[in-house]
């Protein structure tokens, strides 16, 4: 399969917030735009998030206008489960091939659900990080675009699959699906492949992998979510106890020579929101917060002093140096305090890791030819139209990443201009 | 364009199941169209069946009762030569109905009230496409691209640049005798390459160079903007020389009441001696769009009295300072103080963001370049280096004779020896302590210029500056969190200083930023389409004027501004600056304002068509007014969900709330209708509603229209709003079966039947 794309034409590689913001400013000043996302669907890493601080908002608010704005529009055309395998030529004429994986699931599909009602089969859910199950076939989530189910084919019996596809009545199961190799011609690149969170894991000293009162931020956002895991309560993983006092260790990660030198931006805003989840599920409960520098600088600072005033919360300036998990569940947060030198054993219930953002387009980028800095953050070259977008580029929050995405788009059709 | 008619009926995704489709067929026939059935109307076959129709018979206005309009737009969608209407039977009806509870049978046939439902949405949506035309994009007779950047600072430089590189014409208007803005007094700037450890040489001479030799664009040095006027894709804009004024400057706003008083002669006219605010300049320059990038002022820091600006020699701002290190020598023993409060808070000084924080490391920089044992104290409560800004601070902890601490700074005295005397609490070094120093350098913050002026200078019915700016502290920003650009002023795109604080990188991204959109909104406009949020739409507000009666409230209430008037009052629309929420045509009590798809004889013929029994008591009837971008998508994912929904509601979909005309709630009332529900946006300083302030506008309608029919004997309870956001949708079930219940309580409404 081959696409010609017309002059001026522009491949976003990542549909998040930056992927999307940067494929639309492009495609509504009248550029073709080529859209592709590693995920089955768009949205990213923000689709994942409860709120937005500090407006306390859904992020499916400004992802719905953001859809109804790709399907509107005959510019933008999208491919979900894709991936670049290689680029060549220049800026002006690049020849990118595309790698689009079996979704194993066709355009017929209507999203009945009809399939998964039969599946037997269940698998970890990516989209809740693995804290329950969905089904083998499924709709990734709530707001999925496009609104189209994906089998884990291997993961499925074969009594499975003949189940699902009997199930099917618009013939939407295709089993045989293989990977197809999409060919486009585009004048310019951008490059926004976003973040994962920092694997806790490699934190020894905060030991994760202790205890099932230690969670990460990105966990947080899940539980509070309606459509989350545990459909918007707060519970402590394991024992599904309603925790009455809860830790959130800052920078676990950022700003730490041995795993991310860099801070990653969000953490302490997102700590500041994730308190109001609390608060608006367990008004009394004790929240106790080790931070470094607390980083809510120009709007932000009235929202960090509204939770200040918190009457039920410590902040605490200390980086954490141990977490000791208990018998009863609860976990002790071991730190010093910076200022009074005093000694800090805290236990709690609960226990949040405010863990950053590692660049995600890693070694991958770097085997593509794209220009990287020494912690994987792309470095714009414009002159060869190969351009970073939102966290790809810089640790950023959702406002910035809208501000860098739509200078991306004005950069990638100023070549050929 | 001769409508022809094709409606067709999906049985597929469990429709056919639970509904009776020759009922459903017969209520379309009714209204006049023969509508078809297909098991699966998206599929290939479906589609086909479309695709003959109007092929063979010229059907060209098509009614598609199916799935949510918010799916299936590529299947459905059949050129740009036809109508296409959707009525939702899926999410809002076959998968509302009612589960059996477990362990009970699926009751036999198909539920009455389920039936109701769906023969209700195939006569909206058949009424609908009736009432559809096909819309015909709005064009300037001429359209002028040129971009007008006001501000040549680092963000007014780079957007004009930014533009011309992708072959804009661009004219870059300066206060100041010589474009840079605040970074021609600079001695260096922060680092933007990794590892982040070095100052870098300033490249704004460059930047100068660059846009003064590009053909493309204009530089005005000592020249303001008197006033803009007109709309995007040919504002007018009077120049003049700073510092003076004119006729044409821009008239302050004058409400309707303060007019009375004026031409009373009990109050002063403020716009004496301006032109009026319609009134076209003939020598004025024709643009497209506005870029601004006015930038900041150094914020006063003499109120803090204990650190003694103003009072104590040697106590200088940051901006001061970096005067002094770009002209010669600095001291070699300086205090960096980031935190004004004492021991009161722990905040930094006002407008500082975290630019403050890397200003006092670069200078702590320069005290170790100039003095071989100079010693900077950076005095901090947060340090404040997001992102990749970290690896400088962390550089700058490494260097030798400068010290960082947490500290509350009580007290900055002169002592005897002409040194200054910096006393500290709650420091990292232990105890309370007093630093003796050469200088004290106070994190004065950056104000932007929009604090001070209107600094846009419009010359808008709705006066000349950006709207509700004490939300952002006076900053020139957005309220979108995912729509950094969005502003209340159609084709005018801030970045920079004057939106917020912001390094040098940061502005150069927030301007090329500004400059695509300022790109953007030309091209849409030459297209006839709308920008943000309802991008690509070629409709438009049409005014039937002669039964205008110059009510000005649909100028007033343009949250965009894009209305103004003549002396008498008449409306004059600025299409190019319109957004097509139609907040114009919910405010208009003479109901003249509408678009080709989407007006009150449309809205309020599709109320009407709802069927209302007038002798049944079980089945009385509320109808349901849904902002489609929010609340619309929560009422699908719930049906998603299989979630009940009484079977007593219709939704209808509306632009924004802004859009309700409360002459629909009378339609409502009078036609035997029980109660209206609206379900719109979050109101209030966090608002969410994409128009700003559509929610906001239609609850106080619905406040007015409820004491209407109080007076006609009607319950004001009847009518409803409620907030919903888009994540709602496992709530919202609840709140409208609430609102139903209510209606219930009430009774039937005493007109039905009449």
């Amino acid at each position: 399969m081959s696409n010609t794309a017309g002059t001026g034409a522009v491949l976003v590689v990542g549909g998040g917030i930056s992927g999307l913001t940067a494929a639309l400013e492009a495609a509504e000043v009248g550029n073709d735009v080529i859209l592709i996302d590693k995920n089955p669907y768009f949205g990213g890493r923000v689709a994942q998030l409860n709120q937005y601080f500090p407006k306390l908002c859904p992020p499916t608010c400004g992802l719905e206008i953001n859809f109804k704005r790709v399907k509107d529009n005959r510019k933008v055309r999208t491919y979900t489960m894709t991936t670049v395998k290689s680029i060549s030529g220049g800026p002006g004429n690049y020849e990118v091939q595309l790698e689009k994986a079996p979704r194993y699931v066709n355009s017929n599909c209507t999203a009945c659900g009809d399939c998964a009602e039969v599946c037997d089969v269940e698998i970890d859910n990516a989209f809740n990080l693995g804290m329950n199950k969905t089904k083998a076939i499924y709709l990734p989530h709530e707001m999925a675009f496009p609104r189209r189910f994906v089998l884990n084919k291997e993961a499925c019996s074969a009594s499975c699959l003949e189940a699902i596809k009997s199930a099917c009545k618009y013939d939407a199961i295709d089993t045989d699906m293989q990977t197809e190799v999409i060919t486009v011609n585009v004048g310019s690149i951008i490059w926004a492949t976003g973040w994962n969170p920092y694997d806790a894991e490699k934190l020894d000293n905060l030991k994760v992998n202790q205890s099932q009162a230690i969670i990460t931020n990105m966990m947080m956002e899940r539980m509070a979510a309606p459509n989350g895991p545990t459909g918007g309560q707060i519970l402590r993983p394991g024992d599904n106890k309603e925790p009455e006092s809860f830790a959130f260790v800052q920078c676990a990660g950022s700003r730490d020579e041995n795993h991310l030198e860099f801070c990653s931006y969000i953490c302490c805003m997102a700590t500041f929101k994730q308190m109001t989840y609390i608060r608006e599920r367990y008004p009394d409960a004790k929240i106790y917060v080790f931070y470094i520098d607390l980083r809510t600088p120009g709007k932000y600072e009235h929202f960090r002093e509204k939770l200040m005033d918190d009457k039920n919360s410590v902040f605490i300036k200390g980086k954490v140096a141990d977490i000791i998990a208990e018998d009863d569940g609860g976990v002790t947060v071991v730190a010093e305090n910076a200022v009074t030198g005093a000694k800090i054993q805290q236990k709690v219930d609960l226990c949040v890791l405010a863990t950053g953002m590692q660049p995600a387009l890693g070694d991958q980028g770097k085997a593509l030819g794209v220009n990287m800095d020494g912690n994987g953050f792309v470095v714009s070259d414009p002159e060869k139209g190969m351009i970073g977008a939102g966290v790809a580029k810089s640790p950023a929050d959702v406002y910035t990443c809208g501000q860098s995405s739509t200078a991306a788009a004005l950069k990638a059709i100023q070549i050929g201009r | 364009m001769d409508k022809v008619y094709g409606a067709y009926l999906c049985t597929g995704c469990s429709i056919g199941d639970v509904l009776d489709i020759d009922g459903l067929k017969s209520v379309a026939s009714e209204a006049g169209m023969e509508m078809q059935d297909h098991s699966c109307l998206c599929g290939a076959a479906g589609r086909a069946l479309i695709e003959k129709d109007i092929a063979e018979k010229g059907v060209n206005t098509i009614v598609v009762c199916a799935c949510s309009p918010r799916v299936m737009q590529k299947e459905f969608d059949f050129g740009d030569n036809t109508i296409t209407v959707r009525g939702n039977l899926r999410e809002q009806v076959a998968w509302t109905a009612k589960q059996p509870e477990e362990g009970e049978e699926a009751a036999e046939g198909v539920d009455e009230f389920l039936q109701e439902m769906g023969t209700d949405y195939v006569r909206m949506a058949v009424v609908r496409a009736q009432k559809t035309d096909m819309p015909e994009p709005y064009h300037l007779e001429t359209i002028n691209k040129r971009i007008l950047v006001m501000g040549g600072g680092i963000a007014g430089l780079t957007a004009a640049k930014e533009a011309s590189k992708a072959g804009y014409q661009v004219t870059v208007v300066e206060k100041a005798d010589e474009l840079g803005g605040k970074a021609i007094g600079w001695r260096k700037q922060f680092p933007t390459k990794y590892p982040y450890a070095e100052l870098e040489a300033p490249t704004v001479g460059q930047m100068i160079a660059d846009v003064e030799a590009d053909g493309n664009i204009t530089v005005k040095t000592a020249t303001e903007v008197a006033r803009i006027a007109g709309a995007p894709g040919e504002f007018n804009v009077t120049f003049k020389a700073a510092g003076s004024t004119g006729e044409w400057d821009a008239p302050a706003k004058v409400t309707v009441d303060e007019q009375d008083l004026i031409d009373k002669g009990e109050k002063e006219d403020p716009n004496a001696g301006l032109r009026v605010y319609t009134e076209l300049n003939p020598d004025g320059e024709t643009y497209g769009s506005v870029v601004l990038a006015t930038g900041w002022r150094p914020a006063d820091v003499s109120e803090y009295e204990h650190l003694g600006y103003g009072t104590i020699t040697n106590v200088v701002t940051n901006m001061e300072f970096e005067k002094l290190a770009k002209d010669g020598k600095v001291p070699a023993k300086v205090a960096f103080i980031q935190s004004p409060g004492a021991k009161e808070h722990d905040k930094d000084f006002p407008y500082c963001n975290s630019v403050t924080s890397m200003v006092a490391l670069k200078q702590a920089r320069y005290v170790r370049e100039d003095n071989p044992d100079g010693q900077a104290f950076i005095l901090y409560q947060h340090m404040r280096t997001p992102g990749n800004t970290e690896l400088f601070y962390k550089s700058m902890q490494n260097e030798d004779g400068v010290f960082l601490s947490k500290a509350s700074v009580t007290q900055v005295e002169a002592q005897d020896d002409g040194s200054l005397g910096v006393r500290m609490e709650d420091n990292l070094l232990g105890e309370d302590a007093t630093l003796n120093v050469d200088m004290v350098v106070l994190a004065a913050g950056m104000v932007p210029t929009t604090v001070d002026d209107s600094t846009i200078n419009l010359a808008y019915r709705q006066g000349p500056a950006f709207l509700d700016l004490d939300l952002f502290d006076g900053y020139a920003d957005s309220n979108f969190i995912c729509f950094p650009y969005e502003t209340r002023r159609t084709g005018v795109y801030t970045c920079g200083g004057v939106r917020k604080a912001e390094t040098m990188e940061e502005t150069i991204d927030d301007a090329t930023g500004a400059a695509l959109k300022a790109i953007q909104c030309i091209e849409s406009a030459d297209r006839g389409v709308a920008v943000h949020p309802r991008s690509g739409d070629k409709t438009y507000p049409d005014f039937f004027f002669q039964r205008c009666t110059q009510c000005k409230r649909c100028t007033e209430e343009c949250p965009f501004g894009a209305l103004d008037d003549d002396e008498k009052g008449t409306p004059l629309p600025n299409p190019t600056r319109c957004r097509r929420c139609g907040t114009c045509m919910g405010a208009c009590p003479e109901r003249i304002i509408g678009f080709a798809d989407y007006n009150i004889d449309m809205i309020g013929s599709m109320v009407k068509s709802i069927e209302v029994p007038d002798d049944d008591d079980d089945k009385l009837r509320v109808i349901a007014f849904v902002c489609e971008n929010d609340a619309y998508p929560a009422l699908d994912m719930s049906g998603m969900h299989h979630n009940t929904m009484n079977a007593l509601v219709r939704f209808i979909p509306v632009r924004c709330l802004g859009s309700m005309n409360m002459v629909w709630i009378k339609d409502a009332m009078s036609s035997g209708i029980d109660g209206a529900l609206l379900l719109g946006c979050k109101w209030g300083d966090d608002y969410q509603c994409h128009f700003v302030k559509g929610s906001e506008l239609a609850n106080k309608r619905m406040e007015n229209i409820g004491e209407t029919l109080g007076t006609l004997g009607l319950e004001p309870e009847r009518c409803g709003v409620r907030q919903i956001a888009i994540s709602d949708y496992d709530k919202i079930s609840e709140i409208v079966n609430e609102f139903v219940e209510e209606i219930v309580e009430l009774g039937p409404n005493p007109f039905k039947g009449f």
